[in-house]
Parts: structure tokens; C-alpha cells; sequence
């Protein structure tokens, strides 16, 4: 487990008194997109703000790329390994696309000159065009070809597609999944579409009251998780509330609906012996634990 | 090989990937020798996620069914029977898992399944005999 890009241990934050982060736990492995879900005011912004050292946490530590985030210094060592592209997504409103990009370059030694080349032609950016006559897009493209191209290791991304149509979006994902395959960058995302992350990442971190509730590979989730609808002569009795290995349940009715990880064979065993009439069994998109996990309560 | 991966179906995505090569091998739509397109390649054309690709690929070869050769690619390895019977098997997994299913929704026990599963087995081993004598 040496060798994760980020590592965050017990993380506190509060604001004013009333906590915003309880304890957040977090390992992104290099190599790895981990999609970071939660509903708004999760947390999910602040622990970002956490990890670039833009807000120093209450409690816990970070490591990034190995290393202990104590000092400021070692802020800046590490920021400079990280491409960073915010939910604002502010840039110079005086500068052409053009003026941006040769503003920004010599700030980065390993400036990628390939990709920066390949991501204008990709994203067909006007590159006479000044940056506030840009769609939010096109401003979205723009700042992820900054941060692709400085030549970062992991890049940290707070709703890189929000707001964007299909196409663009499609296109941005291709483009990390390219960055990803070809240069092994690491890289971690937050987003509010879970239809994205399930296609692009391969590990989840979800969040819910500034803790950690969901935390793994993706496509061992969806091989842990499982759906369980049972159907019984009479209203549901209140024991499968009960059932062991079962993570949440929601009855109507002569219906229960039950979502339980581990070992399923072992947890069908024992909501057989409720006598149901029916037993189904279904697999788990993300959406369905990221509402079975974030709604209840 | 066109594949197509259905990312909101809850199945893990390197399962849809591998039974979509596994297909497209069985079909002949790619033949023993061929060479399959790269890691990168996959993952951005699809937009999907590159170590995924790395373990649909990485079990199929572990399935005999491809060569990953370093440094030069993928490829559909020469000794296809196996890859058959791997596919062959997968299958009968997911003919019987379905089965299973609607067996499930008749009320049955576990028990009651597996005995009737069982006499369905004696009694399909009992047909067969008769007729190889015949022959």
C-alpha cells in the first residue's frame, strides 16, 4: 500500500463550530481515477481544499505521494506534482486562449508540448479568442488542457463536466482516459453524475456528512452488492430490518427491497427462512448505493 | 470488433469486456493470431478506465484465451479450444443462472431447487443412455 497518491488519515474540519468533516478517511492508489460522490455540502469541496493545502484540517494528516503535508513547503513540493481544475474554473478574463496557455507554460518545466498540442486539436479550441467569450465548455477545456499538460502526476478535479453537453463531456472523459492509459496519471474527481464516474472510474470514495461510507475498486462493489427483492404473502415482517449482512432495507407493502454485501448466499439463507414467496436477486448500479447510502436517515 | 459496454448495468465492466472479447473470438469476428486493439486505445475510444481494460484483458489470458506480449500488444492466442470451453462454460453459468432465477420466483427452497435440478440431471443422463445404445 506504499505507493498511493493520496493518503488521508482522520480528517476534521469544522466551520464555525458545526463540523464539516467528520473523520475522513481516503487512498488513492497512482495509476487510479477515483470518482469522489456526495450530495452537495457532503464535504466534498473542503476535503479538496484540504489536500492542495488551501484550508488546513482541524485534525488528521494527508500524504501525497508518499509524503506528509506538514509545512507549507511541502504544499507547494507536492502542488507542484498536481494539475488542479476547480469548480470556478477562474482564468485570466484579459487574455486570449492563446496568451493563456503561453502565460501559464513556463510556470511548468515539464510542460507537455504534445499534449498540449493534441488537446487544442481535440477540443478545437479558438485560440484567438479571448477567454470570457468562451463557452463554460470551451473555459473547461481550456483549464483541463492546462492541467494535463503541465505535466502532473495527479490531477485533482472538482466537477470537471458540470454543466456541459454530452458531447463535451464524452470528449473530457476520453481525454482522461487517454491521459490515464498513456502517462499512468492519477487522477481524482469529484462529480454529482454518477452515470460518469461509473464509466471512467475504477475506484469510489463516497462521502456523506463529512464521512467516509462507500470506499473501493468499482467493480468490486458491484461484485460485492446485490439487490434483494422479496415478496411475502402478507406485509413484510419487521425481522428482515433485522437480517444480518444486510445494509439497508426499504418494505411496502408485501415487498422488501434489500441491499446487502458479502456473503449473499449466506444472507439469502437466512431471509429464506422468513419464508418469502419470491426471492430475486439483482445487481447494483452506483446510482442505487449512492441513494440507498446518502438517503437514509 | 465493435464492443459496447452498458455502463449503468451494475454488471462490473471488466465482466462485459471479457465476455464481449470472448464473443467476438468464438464468433470469429477476431481468429487466433490476431491482435487485439491496445490498452490505450480501448480505454479512450470508450472513455473508460484503462485499469479496467488491464483486467479484462489479464484474466483472459489467464483464461488461455489471449497473450499479452510486452511491448507489442495483445494477442488472440493460437489455442482456441480452450478459450471455447472457457467460453462454453461461462455460458452454461449464465443459461443456468437464469434458470436459477425463474426457479427462485416459483417459491422454491434452495433444497427444492437442488433436488429438482438434480432429478433433472439423473433423468437427462437417463435419456441419453438409451439412445447411445441404439446407435
Amino acid at each position: 500500500m506504499n505507493d498511493l497518491v493520496i493518503r488521508a488519515h482522520g480528517l476534521r474540519k469544522n466551520y464555525d463550530g458545526s463540523p464539516a468533516l467528520r473523520g475522513i478517511e481516503l487512498a488513492v492508489p497512482r495509476g487510479s481515477i477515483c470518482g469522489f460522490l456526495g450530495r452537495n455540502g457532503a464535504g466534498k469541496t473542503t476535503t479538496v481544499k484540504l489536500l492542495l493545502n488551501l484550508l488546513r484540517p482541524d485534525a488528521g494528516e494527508i500524504h501525497l505521494f508518499g509524503d506528509p503535508i506538514q509545512s507549507e513547503a511541502a504544499a507547494v513540493a507536492a502542488r507542484r506534482r498536481i494539475g488542479f481544475v476547480s469548480e470556478e474554473k477562474q482564468l485570466y478574463p484579459y487574455m486570449t486562449v492563446r496568451q493563456t496557455i503561453r502565460f501559464v507554460r513556463p510556470l511548468f518545466p515539464g510542460w507537455r508540448w504534445d499534449l498540449e498540442t493534441k488537446y487544442l486539436e481535440i477540443f478545437q479550441l479558438p485560440e484567438k479568442k479571448p477567454v470570457p467569450k468562451l463557452s463554460k465548455g470551451m473555459r473547461t477545456q481550456l483549464m483541463l488542457l492546462l492541467a494535463m499538460a503541465r505535466g502532473a502526476e495527479l490531477l485533482i478535479l472538482d466537477e470537471p463536466t458540470d454543466g456541459l453537453d454530452p458531447a463535451v463531456t464524452e470528449e473530457v472523459l476520453q481525454a482522461l482516459a487517454g491521459l490515464a492509459a498513456a502517462d499512468g496519471v492519477s487522477i481524482f474527481f469529484s462529480s454529482h453524475h454518477l452515470a460518469e464516474v461509473e464509466q471512467i472510474a475504477d475506484r469510489v470514495c463516497l462521502i456523506d456528512r463529512g464521512q467516509v461510507v462507500i470506499d473501493g475498486a468499482l467493480d468490486d462493489l458491484k461484485m460485492e452488492y446485490r439487490r434483494i427483492l422479496l415478496v411475502f404473502s402478507a406485509d413484510a415482517p419487521a425481522a428482515v430490518a433485522a437480517l444480518s449482512g444486510v445494509d439497508h432495507v426499504r418494505t411496502r407493502g408485501r415487498t422488501a427491497s434489500l441491499l446487502a454485501h458479502g456473503d449473499i448466499e449466506a444472507t439469502l439463507d437466512r431471509a429464506r427462512q422468513l419464508q418469502p414467496e419470491s426471492v430475486e436477486i439483482h445487481p447494483v448500479t452506483l446510482k442505487e448505493l449512492f441513494l440507498d447510502y446518502v438517503k437514509e436517515a | 470488433m465493435e464492443l459496447r459496454i452498458n455502463f449503468l448495468s451494475g454488471v462490473p465492466i471488466y465482466l462485459q469486456l471479457m465476455e464481449q472479447i470472448k464473443h467476438a473470438v468464438e464468433t470469429g469476428a477476431v481468429r487466433a493470431g490476431e491482435q487485439l486493439p491496445a490498452i490505450r486505445k480501448v480505454a479512450e475510444d470508450l472513455a473508460m478506465n484503462p485499469n479496467t481494460v488491464v483486467r479484462a484483458y489479464r484474466e483472459l489470458e489467464r483464461d488461455g484465451m489471449l497473450d499479452l506480449r510486452h511491448g507489442s500488444g495483445v494477442y488472440v492466442s493460437a489455442s482456441r479450444t480452450n478459450a471455447a470451453k472457457t467460453a462454453a462454460l461461462e455460458r452454461a453459468g449464465g443459461i443456468l443462472a437464469e434458470a436459477l432465477d425463474e426457479v427462485a420466483a416459483l417459491g422454491l427452497t434452495e433444497a427444492e431447487t437442488r433436488r429438482v435440478f438434480e432429478s433433472e440431471l439423473a433423468q437427462e443422463r437417463e435419456r441419453a443412455r438409451p439412445a447411445r445404445r441404439r446407435t
